[in-house]
């Protein structure tokens, strides 16, 4: 599966904050999404969809509401396949480096 | 994720360059659950109203015990969940788990999990919250590449 509309969805400052919300409380209906953020509903609706392909947003029917729900399975591909593979050695080089700098210091 | 809110419904979604078969088969056979989920053996004939239990790898516990719901190879599969491994969700009311396999264009699968009816089972919405995560990643992984996601 092709990663790039995910990280196109997470590089917009909108979006992620769509995101946040989500993971604070789930199921929420576009009403209450676009409750508190200075923007058209349109402008919200937009930024679903777009969270929606990438498969970090998925909605579900409920009455007659279509609720949303925050899924995490894509960030943790990306994870998996870009986080995890050049993390491990960085990290610890640059906790080296920080140990090096603060003895010396 | 223990700050997170937990709601009583919870939806996780992957897209696996498998056919419904294939995945109805990671779903239901143990030789493939032990790979993915944990280790664990899935156990059950996956006909509505049979049992659904998932054992430990050396099959001495029994991890998860439940009821087929609804079953209709290979599109859709629903259960009860009561997780056995922890006192705490044991002690809950069983909630509910289900399976959805659409077929997609080019040969992928979209497969979705929702696992609701958590009403009256907070400690097991916590439980599972990053655990489905970890396990839709790993059936991804597995199928797509026959190997286990490396721990």
């Amino acid at each position: 599966m092709n990663d790039d509309p995910v990280f196109k969805a997470l590089a917009d400052p909108t979006r992620r904050l769509l995101l946040d919300r989500l993971y604070e409380r789930d199921g929420r209906s576009l009403t209450e999404l676009e409750s508190d953020l200075a923007m058209t509903r349109f402008g919200v609706m937009k930024h679903l969809r777009v969270l929606e392909d990438a498969g970090l947003v998925v909605t579900r029917r409920s009455g007659r509401e279509k609720l949303h729900y925050l899924n995490p399975v894509p960030i943790r591909l990306i994870h998996d396949r870009w986080i995890d593979k050049y993390t491990e050695r960085r990290v610890s080089a640059l906790a080296d480096l920080k140990h090096k700098l603060e003895e010396t210091a | 994720m223990s700050t997170m809110i937990q709601t009583n419904v919870q939806v996780y979604a992957v897209f696996i360059k498998a056919s419904p078969e294939q995945i109805w088969e990671a779903i239901t056979k143990p030789e493939f659950t032990s790979r993915y989920f944990y280790g664990s053996l899935v156990d059950s004939t996956f006909e509505a109203g049979a049992p659904y239990r998932s054992w430990s790898p050396d099959r001495e516990k029994l991890w998860v015990d439940g009821e087929v719901l609804d079953s209709d190879p290979p599109r859709r599969l629903t259960y009860t969940w009561r997780a056995l491994y922890d006192e705490e969700t044991a002690a809950e009311e069983p909630s509910r788990v289900s399976w959805e396999i659409e077929p997609q264009e080019g040969g992928v699968s979209k497969l979705t999990v929702v696992h609701d009816q958590l009403e009256r089972a907070p400690k097991t919405a916590e439980n599972v919250a990053g655990g489905w995560m970890y396990i839709l990643s790993g059936l991804k992984t597995l199928l797509e590449t026959g190997e286990p996601l490396s721990s």
